[in-house]
């Protein structure tokens, strides 16, 4: 998964299509990422996401649970606009900021 | 109104057939000449129903999906997942917002208000023990 760490954020690029069928190697890439005690913040770009459902709703959800324990953030940036109405219809954006 | 097109396909209950799904739906109603985001509204909506289908239906353990859909003049599209799994006990709960059966496999429980927000009406019919079917309709260009 293509991805830059500045400092203690890390900006991880999502592509493709996050569903049920997808959500378990994106977790698990994902939690591999942010593993390492030094990175607190984690900024995910969804600028190359085509597809999310409720499935992905979860995956973010979990990460956020992770890095919340040490005082992190999740944060998104640039998501389509299909994606977006998810994030807003299921409440994401209360937890999660957009960038 | 009057029926312009109908599809039937029935499909194993893997997780690779969820974006089969998708796209044969997507296919399917290309017809009504959908905007964008009609499209994914209508991809959303089945993606919810097919892994519902795939995880509590049948638990992951594998079995028949049917996925059925017809156009009808005037641009409305109705659709129909079916599953023959263990069928949902309480349908007025699983419809809430926020309940999942599953909060230990990080669902957020939010597959039905996705369907119900994206789709113009959901009705979800269900026997514990026998099976689930959901059916949605949508019109375009509302
Ligand atoms: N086809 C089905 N067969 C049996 N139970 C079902 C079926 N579809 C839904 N359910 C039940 O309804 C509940 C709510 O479904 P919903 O899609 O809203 O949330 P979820 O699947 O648990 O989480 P999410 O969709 O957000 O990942 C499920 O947790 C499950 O108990
Ligand atoms: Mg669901």
């Amino acid at each position: 998964m293509k991805h830059t760490i500045k400092g203690d954020t890390i900006t991880v690029y999502l592509s493709g299509e996050l569903d049920h069928h997808s959500a378990e190697s994106v977790r698990q890439e994902l939690e591999g990422l942010i593993s390492s005690p030094r990175v607190k913040n984690l900024v995910l770009d969804l600028s190359r996401l085509s597809f999310m459902d409720s499935s992905g709703i979860g995956v973010v959800l979990g990460r956020y649970k992770t890095l919340a324990k040490r005082g992190g953030t999740v944060a998104v940036r640039e998501p389509t606009a299909h994606v977006n109405r998810i994030f807003s219809m299921s409440g994401l954006y209360q937890i999660v900021e957009k960038l | 109104m009057s029926k312009i097109n109908e599809m039937r396909i029935d499909f194993m209950a893997l997780p690779e057939n969820e974006a089969f799904a998708r796209v044969a739906v997507g296919a399917f109603m290309l017809p009504l000449n959908p905007t964008l985001e009609e499209m994914e509204d209508v991809k959303t909506a089945v993606s919810e129903a097919v892994t519902n289908a795939i995880i509590h239906g049948y638990e992951n353990k594998g079995g028949m999906i049917r996925l059925s859909a017809e156009l009808d003049e005037g641009g409305v599209i109705k659709m129909e997942i079916i599953d023959c799994g263990v069928g949902i006990e309480d349908v007025e709960r699983a419809r809430e917002p926020l309940y999942t059966s599953l909060p230990e496999m990080e669902r957020s429980g939010m597959g039905f208000t996705v369907m119900e927000s994206f789709m113009d009406s959901v009705t979800v019919l269900s026997r514990p023990g026998h099976g689930t079917t959901v059916r949605m309709e949508k019109k375009l260009g509302a």
